[in-house]
């Protein structure tokens, strides 16, 4: 586990004003945080949280990509989608990574994750039902993470800001790839037209919830403002993504499924409708379209592969007590 | 010539592609994360090498198909993969054995291909070379830590020995294309890797304390499209898109 050894990790520290107000003055300087630094016990759990949550949404993220791996339409297209998801895994295992500086280890959130008690983006709890579905979330549920994610790359914890800004550089390239297969759909036949609208008209309300509920709402949005961890707010970045996303779809020839939404000429952005609120709190809850689904598959993965992790350390140990040199395979 | 050289790479190109889809449906259910990246990982080598074989095999046929009309618009009857290559996965035990066994067999094909008398075939080579060489390494690293881990993992790695056994044979046959052209120097006499390769495989299984297959009763068919009832199932998969929507640009 990374965070052996680790100095703040272990200790409880003396939350006393002057030592809040140093690590706040800390904060305000734009001073990275490092994994060994003294850190109010409270900035320790929120980033636990976030980090932990945000490595379970890349790693369940691919189970609805996954589902096309075996059923892509073309060679090329098949290579990208496993290059695509295999990005989404390694994005997984920096974020638990980074989360373990801070004293939590990867079994422990993994734990958390298939006993249902961690949460995952909920976007992830809807299927992909078509191709046309895969180029969605490239271009919707990657571009609205890319607009969370950005800001991300300055939030004062120096080991999730580093790790962000390689995930970040992937998903911008997920991005263009997601609205390149949309738009090869929008180019081609009817029935290709059909299957990029109707993913656009699926995936565009509940891609709008990924900011999270409305400023006001959100719990934890004050202090991981105070704290730099969160730069925005989840209905600024709400609005950023609609802004940027609209003039995307309206080139492709698509609507958006939003009778609402028009151009404000004197706020200089776009109007839209009401989000479905309820819809939103029904699969942060738990029961979304494959809310149980998605961590069950988690939970088979990782029981049916018990056996597999205890044979490594078996074997592992095995090596260390006879001293030889580990695998001999080449 | 043509003809021959035309179905030896149809028969590689499809083991490639056939067995990329296999290790891909692995791809969020590994048994950890490493494995979630590293099988998609040898998954997208074998599917590009089997992009370059196709491509190639449409160059020599000459009637235009390209690398999807070959991969994905035949009957059947017309693939021409090893049977093992579409086998279901199993469990992590029979997978990883499966690919040790291909992986060490392709590594010694490709040496031996990179000095082939055809210059894409030599190129193709060059580049599989060096994946065939990870894709061996690491399997043969998981062979040895299951034969030589728990009871569990030493049942289950005993068990995929025996359940693979009969499908290895075919690895070393030659049909009448690849014989043609391998007397030509444009691929490998396969039948000359068994040695090298029992060889390697007795050195891993040694270290991972396993019995030696016996190669002699082997099923064969694959290369004449006599196939394995989970082959369909495979097809119905990989061609679902083509089939749903024929002659589109995707």
């Amino acid at each position: 586990m990374y965070s052996q050894g680790l100095i703040g990790a272990g200790s409880e520290n003396k939350e006393t004003p002057e030592f809040l107000a140093a690590f706040q003055a800390r904060i305000d300087a734009d001073e990275k945080i490092e994994p060994n630094d003294q850190m109010p016990a409270a900035y320790r759990k929120t980033l636990i949280r976030q980090i932990g949550q945000h490595a379970h949404s890349e790693i369940v993220g691919m189970l609805p990509e996954g589902n096309w791996i075996t059923r892509a339409p073309t060679l090329r297209r098949k290579a990208a989608l496993l290059a695509k998801v295999q990005d989404e895994g390694g994005h997984g295992l920096y974020l638990y990574s980074a989360a373990e500086t801070l004293g939590v280890s990867r079994k422990e959130m993994t734990e958390e994750l298939i006993s249902g008690r961690a949460k995952y983006s909920s976007i992830f709890n809807y299927p992909t039902q078509t191709w046309a579905d895969i180029g969605a979330i490239g271009w919707l549920v990657d571009g609205a993470a890319i607009m969370n994610q950005v800001p991300l790359c300055r939030c004062s914890y120096g080991p999730y800001a580093r790790a962000m800004i390689r995930v970040c550089k992937e998903e911008s390239f997920h991005q263009r790839q997601g609205y390149e297969i949309i738009l090869t759909l929008a180019e081609g036949s009817e029935a290709q037209k059909d299957m990029a609208q109707d993913a656009l008209n699926r995936w565009w309300w509940p891609s709008l919830m990924m900011f999270g509920p409305p400023d006001g709402e959100s719990p934890n949005s004050d202090q991981s403002t105070l704290w730099k961890i969160k730069r925005f707010t989840n209905d600024e970045l709400r609005q950023k993504f609609v802004d940027a996303t609209v003039p995307q779809a309206l080139r492709l020839g698509l609507s958006l499924p939003d009778e609402a939404l028009k151009w404000n000429e004197t706020q200089e952005r776009y109007d839209y409708g009401e989000i479905d609120w309820d819809e939103f709190w029904n699969v942060v809850k738990g029961h979304g379209p494959l809310n149980k689904e998605r961590v069950a598959a988690r939970k088979k993965a990782w029981d049916e592969g018990a056996w597999v992790r205890d044979a490594a350390m078996a074997h592992a140990k095995k090596v260390s007590q006879l001293n030889i040199t580990p695998i001999a395979a080449e | 010539m043509q003809k021959g050289l035309f179905s030896a790479l149809l028969q590689l190109a499809d083991d490639h592609l056939v067995l990329g889809h296999r290790l891909s449906e692995w791809c969020g259910h590994a048994p950890m994360l490493e494995e979630d990246l590293a099988l998609p990982n040898i998954a997208l080598d074998l599917i590009g090498q089997a992009r370059s074989l196709y491509t190639y095999a449409g160059e020599i046929e000459g009637v235009g198909r390209d690398e999807d009309a070959l991969a994905f618009c035949r009957i059947e009857r017309e693939y021409q993969n090893l049977l093992i290559c579409e086998l279901p996965n199993g469990d992590f035990a029979q997978t990883i054995l499966r690919q040790f066994y291909f992986s060490s067999f392709m590594l010694l094909f490709w040496e031996q291909a990179q000095n082939s008398s055809d210059a894409t075939v030599a190129a193709v080579a060059g580049k599989a070379i060096k994946e065939a060489k990870y894709h061996r390494r690491h399997c043969g690293e998981w062979v040895i830590r299951l034969g030589d881990g728990t009871d569990e993992s030493a049942r289950r790695m005993q068990a995929s020995c025996e359940i693979l056994e009969p499908y290895l044979g075919e690895l070393f046959n030659n049909s009448y294309g690849s014989l043609e052209i391998s007397q030509s120097g444009v691929l490998p006499d396969r039948s000359l890797l068994q040695e090298p390769w029992l060889i390697d495989v007795m050195e891993v299984f040694q270290a991972a304390n396993l019995n030696i297959p016996d190669l002699t009763h082997a099923h064969k068919g694959g290369r004449e499209g006599r196939h394995t009832e989970a082959m369909g199932h495979l097809l119905a998969q990989l061609q679902y898109m083509q089939r749903s929507f024929p002659d589109m640009a995707w």
